[in-house]
């Protein structure tokens, strides 16, 4: 029963009158919301992985089973993989966990908010640290799963190239992207519960307007030109032209048929960002009240 | 009650002269609105927008605060009152930027520390360790400072065994052992405090008061919401009631308590009277029965230690050779608190009442009965017989409210005295 570990420091008499406006996406300081930002992301990360027995291992498991039902449906069955397509199963394995990453990432941040409830309610802070964590977290993970893509890649016999520096610029074209549909979907989230569905959907629409399950295997045709519209196409197409550099497989810029053809890509992921950002910015302050 | 009895340890020498006007503002508040849209049809989905797309814009408007202005200045212990859903719950949000304001302005002087609704804000699948530290990154501590205060933080709250629980194991009282440390140690200079003290076990509430007389002996701001208002006149320097979302009254923490006394009593006062139960008379007619300055349908407020005045007219209806008027104050349980009578007409003998006369009564007594709700019952008694000529029920019925009461159905005069011997 001390009482000693009460601050005796009195406070700071020169302390300023300053004007409080209330709470906003980014208010508070930069260094705040990038200590509050990574602190929140590693204690998620820890609580999931070392909360539970197997732990990390779930995280794997999932990516895993899904590479290995499709990789024998899609090469037994189907026989679009194979032969035609060199190094088909570690293409494949690579996007599943590039796109798990994506998904998991949104879908937690969609209820992200809501969750933190208890936070929002009580404590004032940069109220955008609660989506972008998230899709954080999903970065831990995705560093994890990468290390068994890694190992994957060598056991298929691609050998390492300079290009593979470049990988880096599609991680963070993809958080990008992820950080700006969480930030939308999670304010939206606290007033339309039915985001959350809808989310769904559009995630399980998108895994397939990406090429994860099929090459892109053209130059320049129609097929790869509307595909090239998705910035998720343009954005896996190039990691795996800069990670397994298979001489035949089309950049993103080839399979776009020029720069023109990667405009409208370019403009959707501009328009997604500065969207989300909006909304975010936009509902932020009365987040709290909303609840 | 424990918040009465920690109070008392506070050593006359520890209250520090209240800061004077002219010293600098802790906190500036201006002319500050906020109103909360309330659906009357909430649409949550879509779809139910999209089926009713006019009637999603049905919405009543809730106008939480209309205008408040206040200043508080460094040092002071800063009390707000007010009833629920009086808006000083949202002042607080508003003044923690939790809430943001419509209109009008707010200005603080120095970092702030808020403890709202019993918590801090926590996240239960975190353990107190994590939370402990998030808390502190939240308050605007680097995550270093936040882990170097974390043991004073554990071990102030006496949570040292339960740090690498996750709170959502923990018990109500744990929870807000945890928050109400993690406020002290941010080491802030605005303290906002929402209904601290009517929590934890007693131990802990005299560590928490004595918390407070630390931070109001440093010098701290402190802002406290509050329905107790023996705290508020104990440790406020000044105190503000809220009532409606507008400033009721602002000084004098006594006087402000007082005030919301009133108003709290008015309102029980507004809900139904209790209807006087007449028993059928045919010789006595009852005209009215009330505290003097109000009407028979009234339930008056009126505050202890105020004189009572109670006024009873009938109408004889036959002639009478005497009448005896008797009264029976109860309170709420039924209980019978004080009875007296008097025979009508006359100082010690009644005198005989003819038909068609009035008899009017005024009683006068002093109000000792404690706060609470009384029921006057009345009777006329024919003299000489002793048998009931009229007996009215809840004939009256009035409320007493006031502070510095300690407790039983009534005070008595009395003096005490105490001697201490030395020992042999």
């Amino acid at each position: 029963m001390t009482t000693n570990a009460i601050p005796a420091a009195t406070p700071d008499p020169a302390a300023e009158l300053r004007e409080v406006r209330g709470p906003s996406a980014l208010g508070g300081g930069s260094r705040r919301f990038f200590d509050l930002l990574w602190l929140t992301a590693v204690t998620e990360f820890k609580r999931v992985y070392f909360g539970t027995v197997l732990g990390y291992l779930w995280s794997l498991i999932r990516p895993l089973m899904l590479f290995g039902v499709l990789l024998f449906v899609f090469t037994q069955v189907f026989k679009v993989g194979g032969d035609e397509v060199e190094h088909y199963a570690v293409l494949l394995l690579m996007g599943i966990v590039l796109y798990t990453f994506f998904q998991e990432a949104t879908t937690n941040a969609v209820t992200s908010v809501v969750t933190q409830e208890g936070v929002v309610r009580k404590t004032q802070f940069p109220r955008l640290v609660i989506p972008i964590s998230t899709v954080l977290t999903g970065l831990f993970n995705l560093s994890l799963n990468l290390i068994i893509i890694v190992v994957f890649i060598f056991a298929f016999g691609v050998d390492p190239t300079w290009t593979w520096l470049l990988f880096p610029f599609c991680l963070l074209f993809l958080f990008i992207l992820a950080a700006a549909v969480s930030m939308g979907l999670s304010v939206l989230y606290v007033r339309f519960r039915d985001v959350a569905i809808i989310w769904v959907v559009v995630a399980q629409v998108l895994f397939y307007g990406t090429p994860i399950l099929y090459p892109v295997d053209f130059k320049g045709e129609t097929f790869e030109r509307l595909m090239m519209i998705n910035p998720l196409a343009v954005i896996f197409e190039q990691a795996r032209v800069w990670i397994l550099h298979e001489p035949k497989a089309p950049t993103a810029l080839e399979a776009a048929n020029g720069w023109i053809g990667l405009l409208p890509a370019a403009s959707i992921f501009v328009f997604v960002c500065v969207l989300g950002a909006w909304i975010f910015k936009r509902e932020a302050p009365r987040v709290a009240e909303n609840l | 009650m424990a918040v009465e009895n920690v109070t008392e340890t506070f050593p006359a020498e520890d209250r520090r002269p209240a800061p004077a006007p002219g010293d600098p503002l802790a906190i500036q508040v201006e002319d500050l609105h906020k109103a909360f849209r309330i659906p009357t049809q909430r649409v949550d989905s879509f779809k139910e927008r999209a089926v009713r797309p006019l009637r999603s814009r049905d919405f009543r408007e809730l106008r939480a605060l209309n205008g408040i202005s206040f200043d508080v200045r460094k040092g002071e212990f800063f009390g707000i009152v007010g009833r629920n859903g009086s808006g000083k719950s949202t002042l607080l949000k508003l003044l923690a930027s939790i809430y943001r304001a419509d209109a009008g302005m707010i200005r603080m002087a120095g970092r702030l520390a808020p403890f709202i609704e019993l918590g801090v804000g926590f996240n239960v699948e975190l353990t107190a360790r994590q939370n402990a530290v998030l808390n502190g990154v939240m308050m605007g501590l680097t995550p270093r400072e936040s882990r170097n205060r974390l043991d004073a933080v554990i071990e102030f709250a006496e949570l040292e065994e339960f740090i690498d629980l996750k709170l959502k194991n923990y018990s109500s009282g744990m929870l807000v052992r945890l928050a109400f440390s993690l406020m002290l140690e941010v080491d802030a200079d605005i303290l906002l405090i929402d209904e601290v003290l009517a929590v934890g076990d007693a131990a802990f509430q005299q560590k928490c008061a004595d918390a407070f007389r630390a931070m109001k002996a440093a010098g701290k701001t402190i802002v406290l919401v509050t329905h107790e208002m023996s705290t508020v006149e104990e440790y406020c320097h000044r105190a503000m009631l809220i009532h409606e979302g507008r400033i009721e009254q602002i000084g004098d923490p006594g006087e402000v308590g007082r005030r919301y006394l009133e108003l709290n009593f008015q309102r029980l006062t507004q809900a139904s009277r209790h209807l006087p139960e007449t028993e059928k008379s045919t010789a006595v007619h009852l005209i009215g029965a009330h505290l003097e300055g109000s009407d028979d349908d009234d339930v008056k407020a009126l505050e202890y230690g105020e004189e009572l005045h109670l006024e009873l007219e009938v109408e004889a209806l036959e002639d009478f050779a005497g009448l005896d008027v008797g009264f029976i104050v109860a309170n709420a349980d039924g209980v019978g608190i004080t009875a007296f009578s008097s025979p009508v007409g006359g100082e010690v003998d009644e005198r005989p009442v003819a038909k068609g006369e009035r008899v009017k009564v005024t009683v006068r007594m002093e109000n000792r009965l404690a706060p609470g709700h009384y029921f006057v019952h009345c009777g006329i008694n024919r003299a000489f017989e002793g048998l009931v000529a009229l007996y009215v029920h809840n004939a009256i019925e009035f409320v007493v409210y006031g502070t510095g009461h300690m407790g039983g159905v009534i005070a008595i005069d009395h003096s005490v005295e105490t001697e201490i011997e030395a020992p042999l």
